[in-house]
C-alpha cells in the first residue's frame, strides 16, 4: 500500500533529511516528494510505499508524528486510498 | 500526483473542522435466537452477538489508524427485541436487556440499539410487554437504546400507542431522576422508522435486513459550515452547490471506511447514512451552518428554508458518493447535542414549535429536548401524535426524543456529558390534549398512502 506524508510547519534547515532519514530506517520508499515554502511556512507532501516497511504501519505513523512533535511540525501519515477517494470520481 | 490543495484540505477537515465518522454500526440479526426458553434465547443472543461483533472496535481503530480518520463510536443494531420477547410470553423482558449490555461490555461497543418494538398497525404478542419493561430495562443498563415505532404512511399512526408511550418516556426518566434522566435519552419513537439506521438511539436492525451487515454514519456539520465561511458573497444557488460538494466529500470518506470496514469483517456492506449529525462541541453545529447562511440565530424567520436547503443539498452530494444510501440521510437537529441550538434555545429564538416546522424539512424529527418536569405524559403524546402526522403525512421518518427534566423547570439545564450534550429546559405548550389522547384506536392512513 501506499502512503501520504504530510509535512506542515515552520521551515528550518533538516526536515527533508529527518524525514526521509526516518523513512529509510523503516524500509519505506519514498516514490514522489513535492514541496513548497510559503512565507517562513514549509508544506512538504510525500508519496512513499509503505509495504516493505519494517515496523506495523501505525508505528511508523507514530514513529513520524513523535518526530514532528519534537522539531514543532505537523506531521500526517494517511493511506493514500482517502485521498484518492474524496477528491477523485 | 494527488493535488496538494486537496491533501491539505483533507487534513484541515479532519483536523480543525470535526471530520469524522460518527459510527460505524453492525447489524446482527437475533431471529435465529428465538427460544420459548428466556434464558436459553439470552444465551443464544449473547454467543451470536460475541461472535460476530468480536473483532468489530479492534478493526475500526486498526482502519481509524491507518487512515487517518477519526471513528467516533461503534455500535451494534439488534432485530427488534419484541419479537424474540413474542416466543416466551409471561417472562420478562428486560432478561434481554440485561443480556445485551452484556454483550456490549465484552465487545466494546459504544451503545446497543434494538430494544424496539414496531406496533404501527397494532400490538402483537410480546410487544405490550417489551413497551411496558423500557423503563426498567433503561435505567438498569447503560448501553441499551431503546425505539418504538407507533406509526407509518401506510398504517397511519397507532394512537393506542401513543398515549402508551407518553407515559413509558415520562417513567423513563423518573427511573433515573438521578442520573439527569437519561432514561428518556436513550428512547425514540418513531413514524416511518428505517430498518438500516446506524444511528442511535433509534438503531435497531430490521426483519427484512440480512443477517448481518455494516452500516457507517458520517458527521461533518464543521466542514459545511467552514466551507461557506471561507466563501463569502455567494447566492443561494452558488450555497446550495457547495454544500453539494461538501457532503460529496464527506460520502465519499463514509463510503470508503464502510467499504474498508465490511471487507475486514468479512460482513456484506449495507448502507452509508448521509446525515450531517452535530454534536456539542464548538465548531461541529448544523445550527451554525444556518447562521453561515446568513440567519442571525438559528430559530429565526427564514430557519426552515435555510434548513430545507441544507436537508436537499447534503442528499445531492451525498447520493453520488456512494453506492447503498440509506437510514435517515439528511440534517440532524438535535438541541442538546448542538451547540448553536443550544445557544438559541436559551436565548429563545428557538422554541419546540418552530423546531416541530423544521422537522418536516430534515432528517428525523424532535430530538433531544429537555422538557419541564412536570409535563403530563398526554401533551407528550400530543407532541408525539404531531410529529407522527408530519411524517405520515410527507412520507418521511420523524422521530420524538423528549426528557422530561424530573425536578427541574424552564430555565434549568440538564447535562447528559458526552455527544448527548446539555440542554436547556424548553418551554411546552400544556393546554391539554387528554381527551384527544384517551380516545385511542388506528388514526387512519393519508390518500398518500395509496400509491398502487
Amino acid at each position: 500500500m501506499r502512503a501520504v506524508i504530510t509535512v506542515i510547519g515552520k521551515d528550518m534547515v533538516g526536515i527533508l533529511a529527518k524525514v526521509s532519514g526516518m523513512c529509510a530506517e523503516y524500509n519505506v520508499n519514498i516514490v514522489d516528494v513535492t514541496q513548497s515554502v510559503l512565507q517562513d511556512m514549509f508544506a512538504m507532501i510525500m508519496l512513499a510505499e509503505v509495504s516493505g516497511c519494517s515496523v506495523a504501519f501505525e508505528q511508523f505513523a507514530e514513529q513520524l508524528s513523535g518526530l514532528g512533535r519534537e522539531n514543532g511540525l505537523s506531521i500526517h501519515v494517511m493511506h493514500e486510498d482517502l485521498f484518492n477517494s474524496m477528491h477523485r470520481i | 500526483m494527488l493535488n496538494v490543495g486537496d491533501i491539505l484540505e483533507t487534513i484541515t477537515m479532519i483536523e480543525e473542522e470535526h471530520l469524522d465518522i460518527r459510527t460505524v454500526t453492525m447489524g446482527i440479526s437475533l431471529l435465529e435466537c428465538m427460544d420459548s426458553d428466556v434464558d436459553k434465547a439470552c444465551e443464544k443472543i449473547y454467543d451470536k452477538i460475541t461472535r460476530y461483533a468480536g473483532d468489530l472496535v479492534p478493526v475500526c481503530e486498526q482502519i481509524q489508524k491507518e487512515y487517518g480518520i477519526p471513528i467516533i463510536h461503534k455500535r451494534i443494531s439488534v432485530t427488534p427485541v419484541a419479537m424474540l420477547a413474542a416466543a416466551c410470553q409471561g417472562a420478562n423482558p428486560v432478561k434481554f436487556a440485561r443480556t445485551l449490555e452484556k454483550a456490549a461490555n465484552a465487545v466494546g461497543v459504544n451503545f446497543i440499539g434494538g430494544y424496539s418494538a414496531l406496533v404501527h398497525k397494532g400490538f402483537s404478542a410480546g410487544d405490550y410487554a417489551l413497551i411496558e419493561s423500557i423503563p426498567q430495562a433503561l435505567a438498569e443498563t447503560e448501553h441499551v437504546c431503546s425505539s418504538v415505532n407507533i406509526g407509518s404512511t401506510k398504517t397511519g399512526l397507532n394512537m393506542d400507542a401513543v398515549a402508551k408511550m407518553g407515559r413509558v418516556i415520562r417513567s423513563s426518566a423518573e427511573a433515573t431522576a438521578d442520573r439527569n434522566c437519561i432514561g428518556a435519552a436513550k428512547l425514540v419513537v418513531f413514524c416511518n422508522a428505517p430498518e438500516d439506521n446506524p444511528f442511535m438511539a433509534g438503531a435497531f436492525h430490521g426483519p427484512g435486513e440480512p443477517d448481518c451487515v455494516i452500516n457507517v454514519g458520517v458527521s461533518g456539520p464543521g466542514v459545511v459550515r467552514a466551507a461557506l465561511a471561507k466563501s463569502q458573497g455567494l447566492d443561494i444557488t452558488g450555497v446550495a452547490d457547495l454544500v453539494k460538494r461538501t457532503a460529496f466529500k464527506i460520502t465519499r470518506m463514509g463510503q470508503l471506511v464502510a467499504k474498508e470496514a465490511s471487507k475486514r469483517l468479512c460482513v456484506p456492506f449495507g448502507i452509508v447514512d448521509l446525515s450531517l449529525a452535530p454534536t456539542p462541541a464548538v465548531g461541529d453545529s448544523v445550527a451554525h451552518i444556518l447562521e453561515e447562511m446568513g440567519l442571525e440565530q438559528c430559530g429565526a424567520c427564514g430557519t426552515t428554508a435555510c434548513l430545507a436547503l441544507l436537508n436537499d443539498a447534503v442528499k445531492k452530494g451525498g447520493v453520488m458518493a456512494s453506492s447503498h444510501v440509506g437510514g435517515l440521510s439528511g440534517a440532524f437537529i438535535p438541541v442538546s447535542e448542538d451547540a448553536g441550538m443550544i445557544d438559541a434555545a436559551k436565548a429563545g429564538t428557538l422554541t419546540i414549535e418552530k423546531l416541530e416546522a423544521m422537522t418536516a424539512v430534515c432528517s428525523v424529527g424532535l430530538d433531544m429536548i429537555v422538557i419541564p418536569g412536570d409535563t403530563p405524559a398526554e401533551v407528550i403524546s400530543g407532541i408525539i401524535a404531531d410529529e407522527a402526522a408530519i411524517g405520515m403525512v410527507n412520507f418521511k421518518t420523524t422521530a420524538v426524543r423528549l426528557i422530561p427534566a424530573i425536578g427541574r423547570q424552564v430555565g434549568d439545564e440538564l447535562n447528559f456529558g458526552g455527544l448527548l450534550g446539555a440542554g436547556p429546559v424548553m418551554r411546552v405548550n400544556t393546554a391539554s390534549p387528554a381527551k384527544f389522547i384517551a380516545r385511542g384506536g388506528q388514526l387512519p392512513a393519508p390518500m398518500q398512502a395509496l400509491k398502487n
